[in-house]
């Protein structure tokens, strides 16, 4: 039964995992994941999942107890940010690489160095290569159906990858919203029981897992995990229609927010892209045809798709909440300058909100205004900008 | 436990044809355990020598469900298998009847140092899961550099016998105390050379409910110096020279398993290795004399523990 409740992103991706009801779950805390892990941990103890706890002692046994349950068989869970992920990068690659499809919440914080509890998306994007799906969400709702589509992305027999549900910290994480949630039943229904092909635990055919492989077989394995991240961008489009069909609310690699008209627009990642639409709004009142691409997926990365609507664009900007030192631009800059390849000749980068610094409407409004003068002026200036930020 | 010659009778679960050292003992060790845990066993490894030797893909020595995920979670990556284990019993996709064992294998390296955490949180969280270090005395994968079980002297790659440093400076850690203070059901410590004993102690370690370790010693002719036949007689010379004494601690209760009649000096396992040849042509710091100080009072500790423990 659907129905409408209020929960802080972090509770709503307690919720879906409440809702699935995995087989194990692998618990640490660091801010802000914390509490949704807290509250999951108060489902198992009153009783409203039988999943298996694992409290573990830090986030890179969090990712190894997975890896074990995983490969035996069982639906496995985790959640963790920033430092967490850094610690359980190692197992992350392998798990990927052994084709576990575990499913984790990434309530994404900044990196240390200095050290710093705020959003921002360097902790997803140190792991952007390592074979992990990823997922961002703009606000609770959102948390909640990409977490329980997750488990249905990762588990398809022709991907078997997994997969980060991010979320933005403190903003999401900590911010209670109205979300629909369709319950236990539905949820159930929709991603099915999980029946893996192999199991550790199959002691009548016992398997080798995650053999040594030298210079004449790990290229090849290499190669079909990136056959797996090619198949894996139907399954998310069918995946995504059909939660549709089960919820009203479709999903596809990203959102077109007013961008049918768009002159000018902005290419952005999680909450932020919630702030840019209502400065989209204000900004079409101002007479600028502004709109906003929000991207859901990041990996896969729909590059073409990304690459064919922006060239309709006299001028667009990419926002990261990330850097990526000695490279001009972030991340997500380059991803998408890679794929325009020249066919969206104005396009900038804007790093922002580095270490969870706000980002208001009337920030993101005045990059549209300075998008309208690059299109009208046809000279894109210098391509790697930074807003917010004290120099 | 089944007799010998019953044992003798059952299929091989470790395939020959691995690509262990000649005259390595680690694979002795795999088979005795899972001569005793038999085909319902799933065992982890940390990465190092017998996980690169039993399998190097498309080969598997394993006849057992086997899994190795990285250097230092061969404990975390088996309490996740056993915790997988335990949920699928009580949802029924595995039969409430089958009992399976998780042994976790690591070196000492994986063990004593880089995979301790991981090993300390899963003894501390309770899986039912046996882990067995195999303790060689240095990261001998590699290439033979010191670990935290490397004897104090001994000459390894990272604790080279220099002119100016004779060796490793540190004595070992003591492991197998470290778990007793744990306080999980079985704690042993064993030898290659007692194999009716380690065997014995794999079958009281699976037997319990709860987490068990084994920290059984394993010579290493490529990082110990001696001729590839003799590793299980350097194991031997060890435990009757009391440096390495086999003991178990069972629900707290410390009982020897092994009192040599008469033990021999420290020097004389010394003597058989050539990690130690730096120092038993010149031992300027009294290495030799300290190691059989250390030796004399962890025995004399240990026959104070089983009186104690009798006493209860």
């Amino acid at each position: 039964m659907a129905e409408l409740v209020g929960l802080t992103g972090n509770e709503a991706g307690a919720e879906a995992l409440k809702d699935v009801n995995p087989d194990v779950a692998a618990v640490f805390p660091i801010t802000p994941q914390t509490e949704l892990m807290h509250q999951f941990s108060s489902y198992v103890n009153d009783g409203e999942v039988d999943t298996e706890l694992v409290p573990v002692e830090s986030e890179h046994s969090a990712q190894s107890a997975c890896f074990g349950s995983a490969a035996s068989g069982a639906r496995t869970v985790t959640a963790t940010s920033s430092q967490g992920l850094m610690l359980m990068a190692e197992i992350c690659y392998i798990t990927a690489g052994t084709r576990l499809p575990v499913v984790m919440p990434v309530v994404n914080r900044a990196l240390s160095g200095p050290i710093n509890i705020h959003c921002d998306h360097s902790d997803a994007m140190g792991c952007r290569d390592s074979g992990w799906i990823q997922i961002y969400s703009e606000n609770a709702q959102e948390v909640y159906d990409n977490t329980i589509q997750a488990f249905r992305i990762g588990e398809h027999k022709d991907v078997l990858l997994p997969v980060m549900s991010c979320l933005d910290g403190f903003i999401l994480s900590h911010t209670m919203e109205s979300v629909e949630v369709i319950g236990r039943e539905a949820v159930q229904g929709f991603v099915g029981e999980y029946d893996p092909a192999f199991s550790l635990l199959d002691t009548q055919s016992p398997i080798s897992i995650g053999p040594l492989h030298l210079t004449d077989y790990y290229f090849e394995c290499k190669r079909q995990e990136v056959e797996a991240m090619e198949n894996a961008r139907q399954v998310i489009l069918d995946v995504g229609k059909e939660y549709g069909e089960l919820t009203g609310r479709g999903y596809g690699f990203f959102e077109e927010y007013r961008l049918d008209d768009a002159e000018v627009a902005i290419v952005a990642l999680g909450s932020t892209c919630g702030t840019a639409k209502a400065a989209a709004d204000q900004a079409r009142e101002n007479g600028v045809k502004a709109g906003v691409l929000k991207l859901r997926v990041f990996r896969p990365f729909p590059g073409d798709q990304i690459a064919e609507v922006i060239s309709r664009m006299g001028a667009v900007a990419v926002m990261d909440r990330a850097i990526s030192f000695g490279l001009q631009g972030g991340p997500l800059f380059n991803e998408v300058r890679s794929f325009a390849n020249g066919r969206c000749p104005n396009l900038i980068n804007y790093v922002y909100g580095l270490g969870g610094r706000d980002i208001n409407a009337t920030e993101i409004e005045s990059i549209f205004h300075e998008l309208e003068k690059i299109k009208d002026s046809g000279q894109p200036g210098e391509l790697y900008r930074y807003i917010g930020l004290r120099e | 436990m089944p007799s010998l010659k019953q044992m003798s009778a059952n299929p091989e679960l470790l395939a020959p044809g691995h690509r262990a050292c000649a005259g390595c003992a680690a694979p002795a060790i795999l088979r005795q355990a899972l001569h005793v845990s038999g085909p319902d066993t799933v065992v982890g490894f940390a990465t190092g020598c017998m996980e690169v030797s039993t399998t190097i893909y498309p080969y598997t020595a394993w006849k057992v469900p086997y899994v190795h995920c990285a250097f230092e979670n061969s404990a975390s990556t088996i309490a996740g298998a056993e915790a997988a284990y335990q949920v699928l019993k009580r949802r029924g996709r595995i039969p409430a009847d089958k009992k399976i064992n998780f042994i976790a294998f690591g070196g000492d390296g994986g063990t004593y140092d880089i995979g301790f955490q991981a090993l300390s949180g899963a003894m501390e969280r309770g899986h039912d899961m046996l882990y067995i270090c195999y303790d060689n005395n240095a990261y001998m994968n590699t290439g033979i550099q010191r670990s935290s079980a490397t004897p104090r002297g001994a000459s390894t790659n990272t604790s080279p016998a220099g002119r100016a440093v004779p060796g490793k400076q540190q004595d070992r850690k003591d492991l197998t105390a470290c778990m007793v203070a744990h306080n999980i059901p079985y704690v042993a410590q064993a030898s290659v050379s007692n194999h009716m004993d380690f065997m014995r102690k794999v079958e009281k370690a699976l037997a319990v409910e709860g987490p068990s370790f084994i920290n059984i010693l394993q010579p290493c002719h490529r990082g110990w110096r001696y001729k590839p036949e003799d590793s299980i007689k350097l194991a031997q010379l060890a435990v009757d020279s009391l440096y390495w004494p086999i003991f178990e601690v069972e629900n707290g209760k410390w009982k020897i398993n092994y009192k040599p009649k008469e033990p021999i000096p420290v020097a004389d396992w010394f003597k058989e290795q050539g990690r130690f040849r730096h120092i038993l042509k010149d031992d300027p710091e009294g290495v030799i004399e300290w190691h059989q100080e250390q030796t004399d009072r962890r025995w004399k500790e240990l026959l104070q523990r089983e009186a104690a423990s009798q006493e209860d």
